[in-house]
């Protein structure tokens, strides 16, 4: 009995300094926040929370345009998590529950843009954003985020498992097309699949660095990652400033992420099975 | 693994039909279906495939961007071969992927197995472990800049109050790697952690019985059962990180972009951090070089083919080994 207790104990031990080794960055950040720099200089180091949060951020506010490019942020994630889930899941049902002409040659095209990285496409996409006249504006960000191959994938393995046939069938019955199929019968159940994918959109939008960092070419209009890049590069002697801009781009998606995050670590865990 | 269930009542076939106009009445009797799936494959177009396309055809030009288009054969590709500044990126991208990639997949795998174990709470050591994934890249670039600052940075702090002098860590050749290297270990360890659970739970619990049965230890076990179970998810995770390790350009761009005595994009002193992607947006956008940086854009793509086939077989081919 003890032996099994103790092996418990160990057990938690061991996971526990897992835990403290990925959160810990987010303590010191807070710390480093509410602190003046030159606590950060001291030997040692202020190792708790200091009373200096409003006034860092405030120097965060006079020295970019934190709100603009959070709104800019906020935009972009939402606008693309909206077209994403609309577009892909569309797509998703359709290569689920239908056969058509040519749908197993197109799901394969479908699977092999996985393969082709990013970077090679990066140069003639900024090329095109300035010949369109796009660049330095948000549409470069969404326009070409809002459907993409991972999600179409992720949905219809999804959805073959949630949807049943027969549900299709008699809403067919009923004389519904296509697109009330979709709408009515499929898109009610498929929600918490949805929730995911949404998630995992908003997330990556909001974290994306090298495409903003490219196309929005006016440094007075971009977005937090990029605006937050800046005020590192500026402004670095000023490090309890660049600490609370940094906390303040981490806090939202935390907060987030904590809303959801029980469904969301089981689904990422579902999709690697199926992946 | 694809999916292999039948799933019958799908829409009716289209019956027989006469050969000709066959194409017509497919688009008339599903032009929704083509329709629902067409904003990827336009997008995939207009932003996949004509810039993939387009960025072949400029690995053969010079171009600035600006001026006229230039000819130049193979002349990109007969400078990059020459290009030291492009194999030490190549050596620094590959340096920093063994030293992130190694320690983080045993990690990953180590905390797999604890998570595994039946005890209470771990729902919220799989959130924790999660939440560095989901976190800004930029923002904890900046963070661990700060951490491992030589004058204000805590871990000098730590070994200066041991009597131990300040290490430089961000101006060593190999310290620069260690930094990126142990960014990119705390970011997907949990990533990879959570898959490799997912693969544990998996394995049918009547294996580790018959296991016992058969007088087989925990060590034996791990060995002959665990790993080749996980062998599929083992091939993936390799994959991705070997996929993800050779495109790093967030953490040593932000890492360095605040030392305002060298050039940002230029990885740090000595350029220790100077990845192949770095460099590649270097030349591409800050030097305007599109020609060069196609070509630089398409050997890491070789690269990447190469390193993620050489991965595929040593680990399918050890995995026989053990199985």
């Amino acid at each position: 009995m003890t032996a099994i207790r103790l092996k418990k104990l160990a057990l938690h031990l061991a996971m526990l300094v897992g835990v403290l080794i990925s959160l810990f960055p987010f303590y010191w950040t807070a710390v480093m926040a509410t602190n003046t720099t030159r606590d950060m200089y001291r030997t040692p180091p202020k190792l708790v929370f200091g009373p200096e949060l409003f006034s860092n951020i405030a120097r965060v506010f006079e020295n970019i345009d934190f709100t603009g490019s959070l709104l800019n942020t906020v935009i972009v994630a939402c606008s693309t998590t909206v077209l994403v889930l609309f577009f892909d899941s569309l797509a998703a049902f359709t290569f689920a529950k239908y056969r058509f002409p040519g749908h197993r040659a197109l799901f394969g095209v479908l699977l092999l843009t996985f393969m082709l990285p990013a970077q090679l496409s990066l140069i003639p996409q900024f090329v095109i954003m300035v010949n369109i006249g796009w660049v330095g504006t948000i549409k470069a960000l969404i326009i070409p985020a809002a459907a993409n191959a991972f999600g179409i994938f992720w949905m219809r393995q999804y959805i073959q498992g949630a949807v049943p046939d027969d549900l299709i069938a008699a809403a067919r019955l009923d004389g519904a097309g296509f697109f009330r199929q979709y709408w009515n019968v499929a898109l009610p159940i498929i929600r918490p699949g949805l929730a995911f994918l949404g998630i995992f959109t908003f997330i990556g939008s909001w974290n994306d660095y090298a495409w903003p960092l490219i196309v929005m070419t006016d440094p007075s209009n971009v977005t937090l990652q990029v605006a937050l890049s800046q005020l590192n590069t500026s402004h670095n002697t000023d490090f309890s400033m660049v600490m609370a801009g940094a906390l303040l781009a981490i806090a939202p998606l935390v907060v987030v992420f904590a809303l959801f995050a029980r469904g969301f670590v089981a689904d990422a865990m579902k999709g690697a099975l199926r992946g | 693994m694809t999916d292999t269930r039948t799933t019958p009542p799908r829409e009716a076939p289209p019956g027989a039909r006469p050969a000709a106009g066959r194409r017509r009445g497919a688009l008339r009797t599903y032009w929704p279906h083509y329709l629902a799936i067409s904003p990827f494959f336009l997008l995939f177009l207009v932003f996949g495939l004509v810039p993939v396309l387009f960025s072949l055809y400029l690995a053969f030009q010079h171009w600035d961007g600006i001026g006229d288009i230039q000819f130049v054969g193979l002349r990109n590709f007969a400078f990059l071969v020459k290009d030291s500044t492009f194999w030490l990126s190549l050596y620094n991208t590959f340096v920093i992927w063994i030293m992130s990639t190694v320690p983080m997949l045993f990690l990953a795998l180590v905390l797999a197995v604890l998570l595994n174990s039946k005890v209470r709470f771990t729902s919220v050591y799989r959130i924790a472990y999660f939440i560095p994934n989901v976190t800004s890249l930029v923002a904890i670039a900046i963070v661990f800049g700060a951490v491992f600052s030589t004058n204000q940075g805590l871990i000098n702090a730590i070994l200066g109050s041991l009597h131990i002098g300040a290490v430089p860590w961000l101006s060593n050749e190999w310290t620069i790697k260690l930094v990126i290297a142990s960014l990119i270990t705390w970011q997907w360890t949990g990533y990879n952690a959570i898959l490799y659970l997912a693969g544990l739970q998996a394995i049918p619990t009547e294996m580790y019985e018959a296991a016992k049965i058969d007088g087989a230890g925990p060590v034996q076990t791990f060995f002959r059962i665990t790993i080749p179970q996980l062998r599929p998810i083992i091939l993936f995770t390799v994959v991705v990180s070997t996929i993800n390790g050779m495109q790093t350009f967030t953490e040593p761009q932000v890492l360095f972009g605040g030392n305002a005595s060298i050039n940002p994009n230029s990885g740090g002193p000595g350029q220790a951090g100077l990845t192949a992607i770095l460099y590649f947006y270097r030349e591409a956008f800050s030097n305007n070089d599109y020609g060069y940086g196609a070509a630089i854009a398409w050997a890491v793509f070789l690269v990447i083919l190469l390193f993620t086939a050489i991965n595929w077989r040593i680990v399918s081919r050890r995995e026989k080994g053990t199985a």
